[in-house]
């Protein structure tokens, strides 16, 4: 095994340069590396100005999401020895504007993410000495999955939905939608439905599926879509058979 | 509140069509352009099967499976355009091109059955 392994990665400095361009450095490849390892190993050794988004290392944070050769990985999971014998470009996650580097400016989701409203939404609110809402293991199972999602926005950069159409709510939100919308404690589902109803809501999405192949937590996005497309059109029906009653 | 999208209708087409021809258009398939042709399986006569297609049945059969499967060709055309030709900005005469397609094959399907003696 080589031990050297040269890395090609974005560099852009908003204040200096008019487009990113790239700049290449010659890692150490040590097996046990992951591409997070080799970035701080340049920040640390060889280019203290380089910057990226990282923190916890563990696949926990969602905060280290890169494309890497190509592809969005979270980069603390993703192991170097993988591309050898290189080199590994590292570029920031794609579909988002760049700040600097590697950092992208995540606004566009978060708004998103705030409009799906991802919280428990009661017509009223227990008191405290009530109790707590109960839920048994079963209905917890049906959420359970798309509960793993850690924000780190893999999907919208693998999602070609979002990057023709910016105004797409994505897959994330959505399935952090559907997470609140089958939580059986939850009574939010129809303020929810309006703005996942829109045309920008779930019906942008034509299930390519790349979303759910490259989530790191086997969220399976694309199949929150679907299965909520079922419930909008259900809803439909049910509006457009009885449009006097409210919902 | 913002705009309610129809797409539900235009959806719900696209998915009955997509179930519909995914599970019956291999049956057809595979019954008339294999398995009677090769002899594999001794076929109905043509007397028989005209004498079947008489049937309402049969023909809002045939009606129901053409129908779908063209709205779901033109919903996934109609994407397919959008996004992988890239050209979105002609939505109106690509809409009008893949339902009005789909909407033409309705109405020549259903001439052609009604048509048979």
């Amino acid at each position: 095994m080589a031990d050297r392994i040269t890395l090609k990665v974005t560099r852009y400095d908003p204040g200096r340069d008019h487009e990113p361009g790239f700049q290449t450095y010659e890692v150490p490849l040590r097996k046990d590396w992951v591409v997070l390892d080799a970035l701080n190993y340049v920040k640390d050794k060889v280019d203290g100005s380089l910057s990226f988004r990282w923190s916890c290392r563990m696949g926990i944070c969602g905060s280290c999401g890169m494309m890497v050769n190509g592809e969005p990985k979270l980069t603390c999971a993703t192991f170097v020895s993988e591309y050898m014998p290189g080199p590994v470009s590292v570029e920031p996650l794609k579909h988002f504007p760049i700040l600097r580097d590697l950092i992208v400016d995540i606004s566009d989701f978060l708004e998103k993410l705030t409009k799906v409203k991802p919280w428990l939404i009661r017509e009223e609110e227990r008191r405290v000495v009530d109790g707590e809402y109960l839920q048994t293991p079963e209905q917890a199972d049906t959420f359970r999955q798309f509960s793993m999602c850690i924000n780190c926005l893999l999907c919208y950069a693998a999602c070609p939905v979002y990057g023709l159409d910016p105004l797409f709510t994505g897959p994330a939100a959505i399935a952090l939608a559907q997470r609140y919308n089958t939580d059986s404690r939850d009574q939010g589902t129809n303020e929810r439905l309006d703005i996942l109803s829109q045309h920008d809501g779930i019906w942008g999405c034509t299930f390519v599926g790349d979303c759910t192949r490259v989530c790191p937590k086997h969220v399976d996005p694309a199949g929150a879509i679907q299965q909520y497309k079922l419930t909008a059109a259900k809803e439909w029906i049910k509006s457009l058979l009885m449009p006097w009653g409210g919902r | 509140m913002g705009k309610r999208s129809n797409e539900p209708f235009l959806w719900l087409l696209f998915s009955a069509g997509g179930m519909l021809a995914a599970i019956l258009i291999p049956i057809h398939v595979f019954l008339f352009g294999l398995a009677f042709p090769l002899g594999w399986l001794h076929g109905p006569s043509y007397q028989s099967l005209l004498e079947l297609l008489k049937q309402p049945l049969t023909r809002l059969y045939f009606f129901v499976l053409c129908t779908l499967s063209l709205f779901h060709w033109a919903h996934r055309f109609r994407y397919t355009l959008y996004d992988g030709l890239q050209i979105k900005h002609l939505d109106e005469l690509i809409n009008t091109f893949c339902y009005g397609g789909a909407a033409l094959g309705t109405v020549l399907a259903a001439y052609l059955l009604w048509r048979i003696p």
